[in-house]
């Protein structure tokens, strides 16, 4: 091996083996939620290298240029450098197209799972102590990728991009006193200005990106920092993640993951044409395309603009023109409520503790109504954007679909917010496992005041006193020591992730992780689980015998339940462990 | 570490993991001659497609088959550090010696930070143009004005027989083909028809309006000659020529500004001014 060496050498001027060693055994909770954020991590690198391909064929200027090659349709003919290298790079280059599609693939997918990875943060309560900084962080990184899209999407200076900037362009103006300062500041001049693209062009390549990498950066390191969160269950408590290691479980993983998104990506590239702007033309002032429809993560404000009546009004002579509300205002308002959620809710509950267990999203029934309503509000405005096209597909007057549009958008979120509300509200009082689990009386009953939750203490953690049988095993492994925990039932066991130095220190991170559980020295490792089919039959059997056992006891509590009516007070919230059955709140705060 | 031999499921899942390690290198390969061919996009998209997704088969499976997933647990210590350490990190800070405690420095040292902070805005005055009036002023400027003569896009100058019945024309101000909000319309309508006179006047039906949506600018290129309406393609404003150019559907609020023309003595139409009102969409202003 010649790593070794290498290795060695590393570790004799920066000794790297402590860090290595730790951050190697990093736990990744093994939840498939917790990878929507690589997948947008994935992506962006994704953007970066074809992005970096796009830069050396790409010629951002307004110049003219006569484009010759073998798009026929345009050849001969003198348009904007943007334009004809974009025209060039499609093709006259080989594999340009190729790239410049999956980057634009890349894109969409970029801020699709960066906005899912939100959604699954906002609904388990992830932003919650101590995660607010990586919430804010994250939101920015929400922002700056709309922004990056938009100015990637407008720089081929064609006729459908040049209107959605025209369009943009149109929206800052509408900001009172300073909005045509801040357009003839962007764009140096008028729109459309010679100085726009390059300036575009500057953006997106390297301010953007590079903010991006930082934040990207600061995300990651907050993340190992804090370590991960994770979904109640057994054997997780507040002071501790269960998961597998980084080195070499999740190594390979992620790994295979980043491929997969590269192999999508590719695919969607070589095989979905996506933007072809030989089709539409060069940008010119006077001309229009029909239909035009922006991608998919602007079209909510494309949605909002058109729905919103035609008000306009005056302050002391000056005009406020209409897209000022759709276009800044809910624009500003979305972000501020983005950015603020955190602290809102901290205000509203009063709940100030850290937490490092997840929310299930039902026992938060204002939450998940509030967001189940948020987002169905974008979703109808994103559909909103294609209202001529639906018209038509439709065959229904466009205005007449336009009036039903603006009373959905303010209607659907209520009543799917309202609706989320009552399900997530009777899932929790019914305990009921699932959906389909429901009954109508749960439902009804869900509609009624019920006792009002503690907050921050909905999954409580029952104290060790009342988890009889639990414990930890220390061993000496030659020079080093381990320990693992075992629960009551003796099915689940988890291995501390890294081997310590001492007796104290296994002793000390076993008491971290699991306060108050008694610990014993047992003299070796336990024995090597039998292998092969064996080992397969005996896990099915187990996993049989546990979702088993579990039934029975939940059947046995609705029968022990059926007699008194409604939810019990003293009840903790229903929590999907073992530990759900011990009818006793810890310390519970009224 | 140990040299046990293998159990026949690794083995049949070493198996896998090669075999998808192996379709992932054709594909690599299929790729490299794809693009030697000129094989074309599909193609080179689906060879890298086939190599990524070989990659990420075999390391799934590796990562499922041969190594375990979870079974592990760290220990977190919670962030709040218990009060002797949070003490002496503010010792540090409050020692005699520490910068932090001479107020006075402090505040010049904030004053020069600040004046450099205000100083290093200066240079941003550069991303303005530098000759040109206040932003609002050269909005509603355009480079219309008396005896500008009116050319189709291809800069031909337009006589009153140019602009037929059944069509709107592009029109734009000589010389300035490609300024943004200088484009216009010219439409012909029956006169007996109008409900409102249009803004600019017209010639015996001939009217001439800007051409951007007062919503949020895009050119109305859409033309409903029965109704004599034109519509916004962007988000659907539909203006009634008729009743001068009034917006009668969707989010554009104001009427499109009218262009006054007249012949000019060498038989071409011509301006007489500028718009009626700032062309494209509404800015802070007063008219
Ligand atoms: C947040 C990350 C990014 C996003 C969301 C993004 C998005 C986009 C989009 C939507 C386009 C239009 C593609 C098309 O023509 O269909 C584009 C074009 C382009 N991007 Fe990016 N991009 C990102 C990062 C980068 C980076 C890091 C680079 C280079 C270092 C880059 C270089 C380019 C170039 C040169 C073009 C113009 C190529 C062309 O379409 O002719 N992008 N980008
Ligand atoms: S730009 Fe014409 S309707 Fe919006």
């Amino acid at each position: 091996m010649i790593m070794r060496p290498l290795a060695r050498a590393l570790d004799d001027r920066l000794r790297l083996s402590p860090i290595t060693r730790r951050a190697l055994a990093k736990i990744f909770p093994d939840h498939w939620s917790f990878m929507l954020g690589e997948i947008a991590l994935y992506s962006f690198i994704t953007l970066i290298l074809t992005g970096v391909y796009l830069t050396l064929f790409f010629d951002a200027s307004s110049a003219d240029r006569v484009y010759h090659g073998s798009y026929a349709p345009l050849d001969g003919t003198t348009t904007s450098a943007a334009y004809a290298s974009t025209v060039r790079l499609s093709w006259d280059v080989r594999a340009g197209l190729l790239i410049r599609q999956t980057h634009h693939w890349a894109a969409l997918a970029f801020v699709a799972a960066i906005v899912l990875h939100l959604s699954r943060i906002f609904f388990t309560g992830a932003f919650r102590k101590p995660r607010e900084i990586n919430w804010l962080i994250g939101v920015t990184m929400l922002a700056l990728a709309l922004a990056n899209g938009f100015t990637g999407y407008s720089m081929p200076d064609d006729l459908l991009s040049g209107l959605g900037l025209r369009i943009l362009t149109s929206v800052v103006e509408s900001i009172p006193v300073i909005g045509t300062w801040l357009v003839t500041l962007a764009l140096g001049g008028e729109f459309p200005s010679d100085d726009m693209i390059p300036r575009m062009f500057i953006t997106h390549v390297l301010l953007v990106p590079a903010v991006l990498v930082a934040l990207v950066s600061l995300h990651l390191g907050i993340l190992v920092r804090q370590k991960h969160s994770q979904f109640p269950g057994p054997g997780r408590t507040e002071h501790n993640v269960v998961g597998s290691r980084l080195w070499p479980g999740y190594t390979l993983r992620t790994l295979a993951l980043f491929a997969w998104v590269l192999a999508v990506l590719f695919a969607l590239g070589g095989l979905v044409q996506i933007n072809p702007v030989w089709l539409y033309g060069p940008f010119a002032p006077a001309e229009s395309t029909s239909p035009a429809q922006p991608d998919w993560y602007i079209a909510w404000g494309d949605g909002a603009l058109r729905l919103f009546p035609a008000w306009e009004f005056r302050i002391a002579g000056y005009l406020v023109p209409a897209p000022f509300f759709p276009g800044v205002v809910l624009g500003g308002l979305s972000f501020a409520a983005l950015y603020l959620w955190p602290f809102i809710e901290r205000w509203r509950t009063g709940d100030h503790q850290p937490h490092q267990l997840l929310d299930r999203p039902r026992n938060h029934p204002v939450r998940l109504g509030i967001g189940v309503g948020a987002l169905t509000f974008y979703v109808a405005l994103v559909v909103a954007a294609g209202d001529d096209i639906l018209a038509r597909l439709l065959r229904v007057p466009l205005y007449d679909l336009l009036a039903l549009f603006r009373v959905l958008v303010l209607v659907l979120p209520i009543l799917a917010g309202i609706l989320a509300f009552l399900i997530a509200r009777a899932l929790r009082r019914s305990e009921a496992a699932s959906l389909g689990g429901l009954t109508r009386a749960d439902l009804r009953q869900a509609t009624r005041p019920g006792p009002r939750h503690p907050v921050g203490e909905d999954e409580p953690e029952a104290p060790t006193l009342h988890r009889p049988g639990e414990r930890i095993e220390l061993w000496p492994e030659g020079e080093l020591w381990r320990w693992r925990y075992r629960n009551e039932a003796g099915q689940l066991t988890l291995t501390n992730n890294r081997a310590v130095t001492s007796e104290e220190e296994a002793v000390e991170t076993a008491g971290l992780a699991y306060p108050g559980v008694d610990r014993i020295v047992v003299p070796g490792p336990p024995p090597p689980p039998p292998p092969g089919r064996m080992r397969t039959a005996l896990r099915r059997w187990s996993r049989a015998a546990a979702a088993a056992s579990l039934l029975v006891s939940l059947l046995l509590e609705r029968r022990r339940r059926g007699g008194d009516q409604g939810p019990q007070p003293s009840d903790p919230a229903e929590s999907g462990s073992p530990t759900a059955d011990e009818h006793v709140r810890p310390g519970g705060r009224p | 570490m140990s040299r046990r031999t293998p159990s026949k499921a690794e083995r049949v899942a070493s198996r896998r993991i090669a075999g998808a390690f192996l379709v992932s290198a054709a594909g690599a390969v299929g790729f490299a001659v794809t693009y030697g061919l000129n094989g074309g996009t599909q193609w080179e998209g689906v060879c890298l497609a086939v190599a990524f997704a070989g990659l990420a088969v075999g390391l799934a499976v590796w990562s499922r088959r041969l190594v375990p997933t979870g079974g592990y647990v760290e220990e977190h210590e919670g962030f709040t550090p218990p009060p002797a350490e949070q003490a002496m990190t503010a010792a540090v800070f409050r020692a005699p010696e520490s910068p932090t405690r001479r107020w006075g420095l402090l505040g010049a040292l904030g004053f020069a930070l600040t004046a450099l902070g205000v100083a290093a805005l200066f240079p941003l005055r550069s991303l303005l143009p530098w000759d040109r009036q206040r932003p609002a002023r050269s909005l509603k400027n355009t480079p219309w004005g008396p005896g500008v003569r009116l050319v189709d896009d291809q800069g031909r100058p337009l006589r009153p027989d140019g602009v037929p019945a059944d069509t709107m024309v592009a029109v734009f101000p000589e010389g300035s083909i490609d300024v943004g909000d200088a484009p216009a319309f010219a439409v012909r309508l029956n006169p007996e028809r109008f409900i409102r006179q249009p803004a600019g006047g017209h010639l015996g039906g001939l009217v001439v309006w800007s051409l951007l949506c007062t919503h949020a600018g895009c050119p109305v290129r859409l033309y409903l000659k029965g109704a004599a309406r034109v519509l916004c393609p962007c988000h659907q404003s539909s203006f009634d020529l008729l009743a001068g150019a009034r917006p009668i559907a969707g989010p554009a609020a104001r009427p499109l500004p009218g262009l006054p023309i007249e012949v000019g003595p060498d038989g071409f139409l011509r301006a007489t001014g500028d718009f009626t009102a700032p062309p494209g969409a509404g800015f802070w202003s007063r008219r």
